[in-house]
């Protein structure tokens, strides 16, 4: 894992590391099996045609998590996630780059906590954002290490 | 005369009722086979050596973890009433969390239909279902509550 990152070393506009997935249907069997999420339209190719898709799809609260591992990644094993929201926009396919990105939209402190807010997202091989999410997680001070 | 609601009799009767609480065992292997599935190696979701040492004392379930078995049943009966608009898309996930959960906790999850609007959409009529889903943990401490919003059309 990536060292620590501290509320002081987060501007607003930072890009958070890109994370580079590449779902399979193998992958969205699994994630079914692990989610409880056995909607057809994941894994079934007959049924997902039958409901107007151009074949199986890959499961919103999947890329989601992709989005989730990209930021607990980057805020390491101090910072905290505080709250986490997501929209499908469009469509991801399996056996195509899911590409995950984020920035820094926001910081402040609150309560005595650092607040951080990123807008994520992950993009198709069309470079088209299909799912937007956003997370609030707190972040560690160095100051206090110091204390 | 007004045109006929996309609010059902059916779909009013559920809005501010509690559904039947779930309760999941948060295990071990099903943390370590979910975040394998997602294909995240944080150790913190699979290495017991690691996590000891760290924050938490124990391996923590992954920010997802949970939410759709909360969510799914509640899903499927409001997507099986009966109403002029027959599909269902998701509209959107907000998760805010208070709690980690760890192996051997006991997660107990409530979810209810808080509100229903019917909007004009570009192609008819759409429907928002809100749903709130509660996460509750065996010492009854809110883990986590997700508000989902499902859109009919």
């Amino acid at each position: 894992m990536a060292d620590q990152v501290y509320y002081e070393d987060v501007e607003v506009g930072d890009s958070l590391p890109t994370l580079i997935k590449h779902p399979t249907p193998r992958q969205l069997v699994m994630w079914a099996g692990a989610s409880g999420d056995f909607y057809e339209i994941h894994y079934d190719k007959d049924f997902a045609l039958s409901q107007g898709l151009p074949g199986i799809i890959v499961h919103g609260m999947l890329t989601a998590s992709f989005l989730a591992q990209l930021i607990t990644d980057w805020m390491g094993g101090r910072g905290t996630l505080k709250r986490f929201r997501t929209t499908n926009r469009g469509m991801l396919l399996p056996n195509q780059d899911a590409i995950c990105k984020g920035t820094v939209a926001k910081k402040y402190i609150e309560g005595g906590e650092h607040y951080v807010e990123c807008e994520i997202w992950a993009e198709n091989e069309k470079r088209e954002k299909a799912v937007l999410s956003s997370a609030l997680v707190t972040l560690p001070i160095r100051t206090a290490t110091a204390a | 005369m007004a045109e006929e609601s996309a609010i059902t009799e059916e779909l009013r009767s559920l809005l501010g009722v509690e559904a039947e609480p779930e309760v999941f065992e948060v295990e071990k292997g099903h943390i370590m086979k979910f975040a394998e599935a997602v294909g995240d190696p944080n150790p913190l979701w699979n290495d017991m050596e690691y996590a000891r040492g760290a924050r938490y004392g124990s391996i923590i379930a992954p920010p997802i973890f949970l939410i759709d078995e909360g969510l799914t049943k509640f899903a499927d009966k409001l997507m099986n009433i009966k109403c002029p608009l027959p599909r269902t898309l998701n509209g959107g996930t907000e998760i805010e969390y208070y709690q980690p959960m760890k192996p051997g906790d006991s997660i107990t999850t409530v979810a209810k239909l808080v509100d229903i609007q019917e909007k004009a959409g570009g192609s008819g009529k759409l429907l928002f279902l809100i749903v709130e889903v509660n996460y509750q943990n065996q010492k009854g401490e809110l883990v986590a509550k997700c508000r989902n919003t499902f859109i009919r059309r």
